[in-house]
């Protein structure tokens, strides 16, 4: 994949300047969340003509012209905001020196800004690892951008020599009046404490906060229902709480776009590298209040399609010719409309049922699969589910075993249910194993369970038909035999050696055989060494990190487990891997079967019950219970003029169009990437239609359909208006983390923030007014890109820390890669919680602070969550009774460090804060298990890995060093 | 002196010994044109109610190449304390413990009553008898229960310290462990992979834990004990385990579909077997059963593949060499058991089933190691039923008729040499002076091991008289043979059993009347029934036919008297007269050694008290139909009665009643006619 391939952008964003004219208003009044960084304190307030000396950094405000019609680009102005810019203030400059620097590691030092010129000059040593010359990497991009690379010729004379840059002198082609709404103004003057000012470094309050963006959407869009009528809405932030109703497009539950305007023409898209992408979750769960998808049975005919497309009938399609005839929505075919479906149109040329036909109204909707739609032209069987437990003597001597044993004695049943049905219509199974497999015969009518011992791991069966695959409620008493038995029978075992594909192999064996799709649960202690089918071997080696080998490290050791996942998806066996590692045991390799078979990974590294208990368990519960589609196919539909190119995520394909999941559960994505293939038009807009079918949990076949419109432009800024950057995020973080198969990590960093200036070079050169090329103007909608993608860049994957796992960066990059854009937003830029701010009695959540050391009051107490870590940061003077209440110790010296579990105290605070981590654990997908760091604690490192606008001890840039990176490349660029 | 049919009969009472020839001819030519070879019936382990083992051990000359045991045709010198082979002449001093013999006091093994002595062995570890059931799943339900009752049933017969092992295979081949509480465990291997010994041995753990270069954990001592155990278990401890574990026994689960075969893998479950016994027992008594409803379906020695409209091989497609799968088979099973006889085990094989089961591959497994190999229509039999109870019975001393792990070394005098045995043997391989370059049977050897025997076990051992014409032996010479028998007592001891024998040399010239008179012929029909059936199983059928022809024809012209191309005037002495009849018989039968059918004639001809009798007699149990004249089952009688009146004949023969019986076989009437018209003639 080339970055230059990269098209369509989709980000929530504020709910500025699209849309109803609201928001204008709202974007002019508050202005801290237009953009105008500078002005929030209250000194450059409404930055006219005297704020524009500020140099700096600028957000486009996306001028909201009330449709997303006619935008005019920045530069006709009218009725927009009116910001800095413009000429640069007398004193004042910013990224000076940088700019004029082809090499930014080698600027000079910030002494070099003259006196008195404040913030913004110099940008501090910049990172090493964007060093803009390095050759490694050609920027490709159409040739708007042209030679940008080639530096020093001509930005070398317009910005000449560093020290002065600032100054007035520089060429300003801007007049100095002018307003530019797109202007941030530098905070400095104002504000910055002196001693601040002293530094020369940029105020990180004036550069853009996720926070506030987050803030003021929940502010903006969290009261409204989002309705989906209207094409190329761009809905709220995933952060911000809201309901959908669906009126025809899909819910952003389902379908999130990097922009919901895409350009009509592939030249267009190239000029500004926004990738085209769309985020699906097909089967997401609902809030309560919101109706799952209605399931539309047309009997025997099936669901009706376009003849040519196979698109489904869906609420775009044109009925015509009095309602005998229907022209496709998707490729234009004229079909013919089956008598049974006829129905009249009313005077608007709509069929007058389309309200009782959740096809021709809903933008998401099920239909039943008739019997062409299943395998061997044969209803399936309910799936069923196996669990698979490794009894080696890791697993044994940790406890884990016996735990596993008793919770899922209770754990059966809870199995996913269809609707209201009263028991579970998935069959079970129970496999152990250590480099042997044994099988247990639980049939109901046995007074106890048998074992079957498989040692032909070689050449993997079932052995056994009859009594393996059972109905939990027939077969309970054997099945609490046997889950009573089993950690006694080997409680004395010896052997250390694993199996792990001729597992899997026999769970995939067993489903054929019993010829139903399903699910393995996989739990797993070491590295398969066991002479067997997919041995292997030791391979860690951190030397690799920074060569040009260092992709190994993410590839599977041998072929055959992608060999084995692909005859498991053809048999519709997902597989769900649960590891307790003591040591390397190859995620890389281990995960390629869970990921290429819609499962999830889960890593208890050293587990120990009395610690990681609940978190297994918890994970365990959740992943058993959740609803689950199976043997899935996916296929993502485009109007013509674009087309479904790349897929990330979870899954197998073995053709370039079809999608296929062994599985595919609530919480699964799938990233697609569209291109154009022709031009589009502005009128008709560009569709989407992903279609799902799949396998329910009680075993019927259905089809799950999700529509959504977006627009067409002309104009680039329309595009940049309604772009939505976490999905631009999600898009750009799975890209790169599946290029880190095939290229080095420095490479893939390099294509990124490439990529990231183009962008906003393209916006820069053809949406924001003309203003100095020292400003730093950043499309409204993707003002948080930097701080964003910085955070992908500085991550584990692409830039790991001494500390990281060979094997932990295995486990995020494949967790990533099935995220969906509230996941991949809060992993890459965690929350933060003040825990004592806010007053006790407030029932909400605090608001949260940026992830900075600086943010933190060594007199507070904080959460940091990520989705998968949470941490509980307790300062060094915070006052004695909250000490107290909290932990129930005299004074902060005596909390212990590393501890994972509040105490139970009923005071209002402990009820508080542990409410607050329950709700937080609530809204994940995995237990996050809590771990108290105090200040000064050798566990701050930890905690400090994920305070992400700082500069990481790994080398990451902080925030502010990479904003002022991001400006010399772009710069570059324009140059 | 008795007559010779008195000698004989005492002869093999008291050593279980027929020879075909009671006098010997005394030159290698004259024996050659005696057309019927010297030979002679063994049943080593023939049961001697009055001979209570002694409790030492044999004397045995000193000759390295001998070896031979003091025998009481050894010549002794009391005096000196001295005894000399009768078969080397080597002098040997007699042990310390002999210092007390004289003439008045013999051991027993110089008394002349004693030419058939067993010892007691005291040496050497005593392990338990082990019978390992090989069960088939794949029967129809009521079959399938009869056998699940005739097992269970057979563990209260088993000798209760015996250990006891179960594998049953249908599609799967499941090894069942016996030693666990609870969980009932066993481990499974596909039914259509062939597996090593070494495989089979690691898949079931039985190989002691490989511990490369760290000696770091001692072996825990009962490791080895335990494991191999867990699927061999004492039958006191484990019979309410095992029989629960039969009760539970399911017909095969997989599906067959419409059309199939089941799936049955007799082949790998056999192999399995044979493995497991070899690793964990090798050289101790033991008997694997194999339960078998049908012909192995998959897998190493397939017989016929599962599709039902592909029949399974028939003589026609064998002569046409059209069986795809038999040579493979055949030779699967022989590894088989070849391993299994150098293991010293035996396997047994009940096969039921109305259609073939492939016995024509699997035959080899119980040729080859002593097994039983019996044939019934369904488990549900009293054939089948009652034979396997019978295997159990018990001897007037109250111990098994049962024998494990026997080697037979046969010692001659010099002017005999061992030609070869046939029998349920395998060669060992000794070399020795007294074997013979001409093979007839299994040769080239002095010693062969008998896996499995019991007290009517017999094998046909072949000699060649080497002694040179121009050589001739003293008036009143006799040649002697010794068979010594290392055998494995039903009791676990460790026997030694040897019979000692002598004949009179005679001068065919001049005593030709001697040897005719001394000619045992149904000892000479039997042995040359089986040298027939041993040449068939590697020549083509009517080669061997034609042979048997020969050789009847050349014996009448040697022993009748006749006048030369005058068929009338032929006659034979008593001692020949059955024997022609008895070779018609044989011959008709085929060379399928179906040792039954040759009652069956008597049998039926009986009362049916006297029926009654027999069945309850013979082993395997014989097929009892009970049939009247015409009646639809009577065509198996026919078939075997003597066919006086055929389709061919009847007309001409005319006036008798009843119906002509439909056979290729001509009637003894017509063989014998022929039989007279070549041995008179003189272009033969």
């Amino acid at each position: 994949m080339q970055i230059s391939g990269a098209v369509a952008p989709a980000p929530p964003s504020s709910g500025l300047g699209y849309g109803p004219p609201t928001s204008l208003a709202s974007a002019s009044g508050s202005f801290p969340n237009s953009g105008l960084y500078g002005s929030y304190p209250q000194g450059q307030a409404p930055p006219l003509s005297q704020a524009q000396g500020h140099p700096g950094i600028q957000t486009s405000q996306r001028s909201a012209p009330s449709q997303a019609s006619g935008f005019t680009p920045p530069a006709s102005g009218g009725p927009r905001l009116p910001s800095m810019t413009g000429p640069l203030l007398p004193g004042q400059s910013f990224g000076g020196p940088s700019v004029s620097q082809p090499n930014h590691v080698s600027s000079p030092p910030p002494q070099a800004l003259p006196p008195g010129t404040q913030m913004t000059g110099p940008l501090g040593p910049l990172p090493p690892m964007h060093s803009p010359q390095q050759s490694g990497y050609q920027p490709q991009q159409n040739g708007s951008f042209g030679p940008a690379r080639g530096p020093q010729p001509n930005y070398g004379s317009p910005y000449p020599a560093a020290p002065t840059f600032g100054s007035q002198s520089g060429p300003q082609p801007l007049p100095p009046k002018r307003l530019d709404p797109d202007a941030i103004p530098s905070p400095q003057l104002s504000e910055l404490p002196p001693q601040q000012k002293t530094r020369h470094r940029i105020d990180p309050d004036a550069i853009p906060s996720p926070i506030q963006v987050i803030e003021d959407d929940r502010n903006n869009r969290g009261t409204e229902p989002f309705v989906t009528g209207v094409r190329g809405q761009v809905p709220p932030l995933v952060t911000t709480n809201f309901l959908v109703k669906d009126q025809g497009n899909a819910s952003p539950r389902y379908i999130r776009c990097t922009s919901y305007n895409i350009p009509c023409t592939s030249d267009m898209a190239k000029q500004a590298q926004v990738p085209l992408a769309a985020v699906i979750k097909p089967l997401a769960s609902l809030p309560p209040e919101e109706a799952s998808p209605y399931v539309v049975d047309h009997g025997e005919s099936g669901p009706l399609r376009c003849n040519r497309c196979k698109a489904y009938m869906c609420p775009f399609m044109q009925f015509i010719e009095g309602g005998r005839r229907f022209q496709c929505c998707f490729c234009s075919c004229i079909n013919d409309v089956p008598p049974q479906y006829f129905q009249h149109l009313d005077h608007t040329g709509k069929r007058v049922d389309a309200y009782d036909r959740p096809e021709l109204s809903l933008g998401s909707y099920e239909f039943l699969a008739t019997v062409d739609y299943c395998k061997n032209n044969k209803f399936p069987s309910p799936p069923a589910f196996i669990f698979m437990i490794d009894v080696s003597y890791n697993a044994i001597r940790t406890g884990l075993v016996r735990l596993l044993c008793e919770e899922l004695k209770s754990l059966l049943d809870f199995l996913p249910r269809e609707g209201g049905a009263e028991e579970s219509a998935i069959r079970v199974g129970f496999v152990t194993y250590n480099k042997v497999l044994h099988f247990y015969n639980v049939k109901s009518s046995l007074a106890q369970p048998q074992m079957m011992v498989v040692s032909d791991v070689a050449d993997m069966f079932v052995p056994l038909l009859d009594g393996f695959l059972v109905n939990i409620n027939e077969s309970r008493a054997v099945i609490t035999s046997l889950l009573d038995q089993i950690p006694e029978m080997f409680a004395d075992t010896r052997e250390t050696e694993t199996v792990f594909v001729p597992v899997i192999q026999a769970g995939m064996e067993a489903l054929k055989a019993a010829e139903c799709a399903g699910k393995l649960f996989l739990f797993h202690t070491s590295l398969p060494i066991a002479e067997a089918p997919g041995k292997l071997k030791n391979r860690d080696d951190r030397k690799l990190i920074n060569t040009d080998k260092e992709k190994t490290l993410f590839q599977p050791q041998t072929g055959a487990y992608q060999t084995l996942a692909k005859e498991c998806v053809a048999q519709g066996c997902c597989v769900d891997l649960f590891l307790f590692p003591n040591q390397y045991v190859d995620v890389a390799t281990l995960s390629v079967v869970p990921q290429l078979t819609g499962g999830s990974v889960y890593k208890y590294a050293c587990f120990q019950v009395e610690n990681d208990q609940e978190r297994f368990l918890s994970d365990l519960r959740r992943d058993v219970q959740k609803v689950v589609g199976f043997d899935a196919v996916m296929r993502v539909r485009t109007s013509t003029g674009i087309r479904a190119v790349d897929f990330f995520g979870a899954f197998y394909m073995s053709n370039t169009t079809d999608v296929e999941l062994a599985g595919l559960d609530g919480d699964k994505t799938v990233t697609v990437e569209f291109k154009h293939d022709d031009r589009l038009n502005e009128e008709s807009g560009a569709l989407l239609q992903c279609a799902l079918l799949y396998t329910s949990c009680a075993g019927q076949r259905r089809l799950r359909i999700h529509n959504l419109a977006l627009n067409c432009c002309t104009q680039l800024a329309d595009l940049y208006r309604n772009c939505e950057t976490d999905t631009l995020i999600n898009y750009m973080a799975k890209f790169a983390y599946r290029g880190v198969l095939n290229s080095p990590v420095k490479a893939v960093r390099d294509t990124l923030i490439t990529q990231c200036a183009q962008i906003l070079a393209c916006y820069r050169k053809n949406c924001a007014s003309p203003s100095s090329a020292g400003q730093l103007i950043l499309p409204e909608c993707m003002k948080l890109l930097p701080v964003y993608l910085n955070c992908v860049l500085k991550s584990d994957v692409l830039q790991p820390g001494a500390e990281i796992t060979t094997d932990d960066r295995a486990y995020v990059r494949q967790l990533v890669t099935s995220m969906d854009v509230a996941e991949t937003n809060v992993f890459f830029y965690p929350r933060l919680l003040p825990l004592t701010k806010s007053p006790i009695e407030s029932t909400t959540e605090p608001p949260a602070v940026r992830a900075s050391e600086e943010r933190l009051s060594n007199g507070d107490m904080y959460l940091l969550e990520n989705g998968l870590n949470l941490f509980l940061w307790v300062g060094a003077s915070v006052q004695q009774g909250v000490v107290q209440s909290l932990f129930s110790v005299s004074s902060f010296s005596q909390i212990t460090s590393g501890l994972s579990v509040l105490p139970v105290l009923d005071n209002p605070l402990s009820k508080k804060v542990r409410g607050l981590i329950d709700s937080l654990r609530a809204q994940r997908s995995r237990y996050m298990k809590l771990i108290v760091v105090k200040q000064e604690d050798k566990l701050e490192m930890l905690f400090k890995h994920f305070l992400v606008e700082d500069k990481s001890l790994s080398g990451g840039a902080s925030y502010v060093d990479f904003l002022c990176h991001m400006h010399k490349e772009i710069r570059q660029l324009l140059s | 002196m008795a007559t010779y049919l008195e000698f004989i009969q005492q002869n093999e009472e008291r050593d279980g010994v027929r020879f075909s020839w009671n006098v010997w001819p005394s030159s290698r030519l004259e024996a050659t044109r005696m057309v019927v070879p010297l030979a002679c019936l063994l049943t080593p382990l023939k049961e001697r109610p009055d001979l209570p083992p002694v409790q030492y051990e044999p004397v045995l000359c000193s000759r390295p190449t001998c070896k031979a045991v003091l025998n009481p045709l050894c010549q002794v010198d009391y005096r000196a304390k001295l005894w000399a082979c009768n078969f080397c002449f080597q002098r040997n001093q007699f042990p310390p413990a002999y210092g007390g013999i004289s003439e008045v006091n013999q051991p027993a093994e110089l008394m002349p009553q004693f030419s058939t002595i067993e010892y007691m062995i005291q040496r050497g570890a005593q392990s338990p008898l082990i019978f390992l059931y090989v069960v088939d799943t794949c029967l129809e339900e009521d079959d399938l229960q009869a056998l699940k009752e005739s097992l269970q049933m057979s563990l209260s017969l088993l000798p209760p310290d015996a250990l006891v092992g179960l594998i049953t295979f249908g599609r799967m081949v499941q090894v069942h462990e016996l030693s666990c509480e609870g969980i009932s465990k066993s481990y499974v291997f596909r039914g259509t992979k062939d597996l090593t010994a070494k495989q089979i041995q690691d898949m079931l753990g039985l190989t002691k834990p490989a511990m490369p270069m760290q000696q770091a954990r001692p072996v825990q001592p009962q490791e080895h004990p335990c494991a191999s155990t867990r699927f061999l278990q004492p039958v006191h401890k484990i019979d309410m385990n095992l029989t629960d574990l039969l009760g539970e026994l399911q017909r095969d689960p997989w599906p067959v579909t419409q059309g199939k075969r089941p799936l049955r893998s007799t082949g790998v479950a056999l192999s399995i077997a044979v493995g497991l016994l070899e690793g964990t027992f090798p050289n101790t008594g033991a008997r694997i059963m194999l339960f078998t409803g049908g012909p192995p379906t998959q897998g190493p020695g397939m017989v016929v593949g599962d599709e039902l409209k592909i029949p399974i091989r028939s003589w026609h497609d064998i002569e046409k060499d059209n069986a795809r799968f038999m040579k493979k088979a055949t030779k699967h099973y022989e590894m088989l058991a070849n391993r299994t006889a150098a293991n010293g085990h035996c396997i047994d094989i009940y096969a039921c089933a109305l259609d073939q089961t492939g016995l024509l591959e699997m035959k080899c497994c119980a040729n080859l190691t002593g097994g039983y190999m019996v044939m019934g229509d369904s488990f549900n039999t009293s054939l089948f039923k009652q034979t396997f109870q019978r295997i159990f019975t018990k001897d007037f001393n109250g111990d098994f008729r049962m024998a494990f792990g026997a080697t037979l070394d046969i010692k001659t005098s010099r002017e005999l040499k061992i030609a070869g045995a046939i029998g349920p043997c395998v060669s060992l391989n000794v070399k020795g002076p007294c074997v013979s370059e001409n093979e007839l049977g299994v040769g080239g050897t002095s010693q062969w091991k008998i896996c499995g025997l019991d007290p009517t076990s017999t094998l046909g051992i072949y000699f060649e008289v080497v002694n040179q014409h121009n050589a001739p032996i003293p008036q009143g010479g006799r040649g002697a043979i010794q068979f010594v028998t290392h055998y494995q007592h039903s009791s676990t001891q460790r026997r030694i059993r040897v019979t000692t024998i002598a004949r009179n040399w005679a001068d065919v010239q001049s005593q030709l009347r001697h040897i005719e008179a001394a000619f045992d012929q149904e000892a000479a029909a039997v042995l040359m029934a089986r040298l027939g059936v041993f040449r068939a199983e590697s020549e083509e059928g009517p080669d061997v036919l034609r042979w048997l022809d020969r050789q009847l024809i050349r014996l009448c012209q040697k022993f009748g008297q006749y006048n030369k191309e005058d068929p009338t005037s032929f006659r034979l002495s008593d001692s020949f007269s059955l024997y022609p009849q008895t070779i018609a018989q044989w011959r008709k039968a085929g060379y399928q050694d179906m040792p039954e059918y040759e009652n069956f004639k008597h049998l039926l001809q009986a009362p049916l008290d006297d029926a009654q009798e027999i069945l309850q007699a013979r082993f395997p149990m014989p097929r009892y139909i009970n049939t009247e004249h015409g009646g639809s089952q009577a065509r198996f009688l026919l078939s075997k009665v003597n066919p006086s009146q055929t389709h061919n004949n009847l007309y001409a023969w005319g006036q008798e009643t009843g119906a002509p019986i439909l056979t290729d076989d001509v009637s003894l009437q017509v063989f014998m006619d022929h039989l007279k018209k070549l041995a008179v003639s003189s272009a033969c």
